[in-house]
């Protein structure tokens, strides 16, 4: 299926959802550049609110611009997940597909170790290790990404375990055609908005995932902005009558169903189309 | 009756070793990390003689697998050590705080279970209806926002504008069972909407699963009337998978409540968790990270040999 006919079937509310990543992204892409101030300094008086001129968001609890620090912090929150989900897809699918066509021992193996990752709670697991490494960078996205890749391995592996006994590949080899023809134009196109979902799925597994260590201050260190921290910063205006905090929460939750509502769609395509063949 | 006895025993056994492995992994992530714990826990302030004391204080000098057997047979007893911040064992520590989160955990549980699976129910008889779609739409976002989010916007409309309930949940001991449940309201709102949507979407799957079984349609063929179809011949036959669906969510529950904790500075588990990490008090770390585990494995193999017990094909072999 092409990407403009998918587009066509589309509900409002998927089309919606769309374009509100479609805008994400491009805060994420030049948020820094749209800024009116620096993410670290503070400009005014502490937590100004809404509608204050010059601050049209209000100020945070060191004085800082509330909309400066969302943009930078819209660069930094998604493009980490975004770095940790190609990661973890690169990663996982390339493993998973190995172990599917290696089978024996070797799938044994990694199937069973990836069991035992699962197995644990993945906020555990992120805190448990990053309280002992120490939350750089480095660290945060390698484990998250390393989280994440268990998850990615499982489905990879399935995946590619079920295509290749389809019936339309076997016909695509019985008629001969190569091995790069079959996988460009018969296992891609069926898995393609499976792939696309499972994308979407990881990506915002892994944007909370970051924003709530960063909202228990183990995640992205201040000063720099940050969604998850930004809410953590900001919790106590909230007692003021503020909603500062809601800000920034607001935009992880916004962000987060906008993804969902595309993955929702993509998988209902999946499953359609998997019922009719 | 074997077949199901030999299954049950089988999961058993492999929630049992899943238990073991996440007790190595606990400890591996804790203690073999690259670095000496010792000057880990000191951070700055570690001076030789410091590091050499609290070397001595946790045996670092022995072998790791001494040290894990050591650690892993203290669990198997209760006997988690003593807390590195407060010297205090940390079973006296633990078990008022896993006290109150169980006590948020079942509240939000008794709230969301019924609700769930009512909706669920509904929604999966009133398929593609406008009912369906409102709910799926609700529930979306509901399972998309982050606790936290929920959490504080539950603060800022109940606690704040409307004055109702505390922002803050603190809970006195000599508080009578009313006044706990007025303490915890918000939090336990919190809790209900997060996995509720997640309960409800998948009660309805396995619904829908079931209504468009090959017996159903059978069913329909022969002129049943949708009521006897509905409560004769569907309910049955999704007892186990939403059983499962409720163990395995109470599974998240209990994860979730790590963040809803913090954010109303409620004394559990995930509060005394994430304190832990900030003091770098590794023994509680792992305690906490332990005591997690068995409850989330344990709640996994509970749906699954729920869902193993509910197979009516297992139960009444031929």
């Amino acid at each position: 299926m092409s990407v403009a006919l998918l587009l066509r079937r589309m509900p409002w509310i998927t089309r919606l959802g769309l374009l509100l990543v479609f805008l994400f992204a491009f805060l994420a892409a030049f948020g820094p550049w749209l800024a009116p101030y620096p993410e670290a300094e503070p400009v005014a008086d502490v937590w100004q609110p809404i509608g204050t001129v010059g601050f049209p968001l209000g100020t945070d609890t060191l004085g800082r611009d509330m909309l400066s620090r969302l943009l930078y912090g819209a660069q930094r929150s998604i493009g980490l997940a975004l770095v940790i989900t190609v990661l973890s897809f690169t990663v996982g699918s390339v493993c998973g597909f190995l172990a599917a066509i290696a089978g024996g021992w070797a799938d044994q193996a990694a199937s069973r170790v990836v069991d035992v990752f699962m197995s644990f709670p993945a906020l555990i697991l992120a805190l448990l290790v990053l309280s002992v490494m120490g939350s750089s960078l480095p660290v945060l996205v390698l484990t998250l990404a390393f989280i994440d890749g268990t998850r990615v391995f499982r489905l990879a592996r399935a995946v590619a375990v079920d295509l290749n006994v389809m019936e339309f590949v076997e016909a695509a080899k019985l008629r001969g055609e190569g091995i790069w023809w079959i996988a460009r134009k018969e296992i891609l196109p069926n898995a393609l908005p499976m792939l696309l979902a499972e994308f979407g799925v990881r990506f915002c597994f892994s944007f909370l995932l970051i924003s709530a260590l960063s909202f228990l201050g183990l995640g992205i260190q201040p000063p720099a902005a940050d969604w998850g921290g930004m809410v953590k910063d900001n919790a106590q205006a909230i007692a003021f009558g503020l909603p500062a905090p809601l800000l920034p929460a607001g935009c992880i939750a916004l962000l987060t169903i906008s993804v969902n509502l595309v993955v929702d769609f993509l998988l209902d395509q999946a499953s359609r189309r998997s019922r009719r063949g | 009756m074997a077949d199901l006895w030999r299954l049950i025993g089988k999961r058993l056994l492999l929630g049992l070793l899943t238990l073991f492995a996440v007790s190595v992994l606990v400890f591996i992530g804790t203690e073999l990390l690259p670095g000496d714990l010792a000057e880990v826990i000191l951070g700055q302030s570690a001076t030789p003689e410091a590091v050499a004391a609290i070397r001595a204080k946790l045996n670092l000098g022995d072998p790791a697998i001494v040290r894990y057997w050591r650690w892993f047979s203290g669990v198997l007893v209760g006997d988690f050590g003593n807390s590195l911040a407060s010297g205090r064992p940390i079973v006296t520590v633990l078990l008022p705080r896993l006290q109150a989160t169980l006590f948020l955990a079942a509240t939000a549980a008794v709230i969301a279970v019924p609700l769930a699976i009512g909706l669920g129910l509904l929604s999966a008889l009133w398929r593609d209806r406008t009912f369906d779609k409102t709910t799926s739409a609700a529930t979306l976002a509901a399972i998309s926002m982050p606790e936290f989010f929920i959490g504080y916007l539950l603060v800022y409309v109940f606690a704040v504008q409307l004055g109702w309930f505390p922002a803050i949940s603190r809970i006195s001991p000599s508080a009578g069972f009313g006044q706990k449940l007025w303490a915890i309201a918000l939090p336990a709102l919190t809790l209900t909407l997060v996995t509720t949507g997640h309960m409800m979407r998948m009660t309805r799957a396995a619904v829908v699963q079931v209504l468009s079984a090959p017996y159903i349609e059978m069913a329909e063929l022969k002129g049943t009337p949708r009521r006897a179809i509905i409560f004769r011949h569907a309910l049955p036959n999704a007892i186990g998978p939403i059983a499962n669906v409720v163990v395995l969510n109470l599974a998240f529950l209990v994860v979730g409540v790590i963040l809803v904790e913090v954010v109303f500075v409620y004394p559990g588990m995930g509060q005394l968790m994430v304190d832990a990490v900030s003091k770098r008090d590794i023994p509680l770390i792992q305690a906490c990270a332990i005591v997690f585990a068995i409850t989330y494995v344990g709640l996994n193999m509970l749906a699954d040999i729920v869902s193993i017990l509910a197979n009516p094909r297992l139960r009444h072999p031929r």
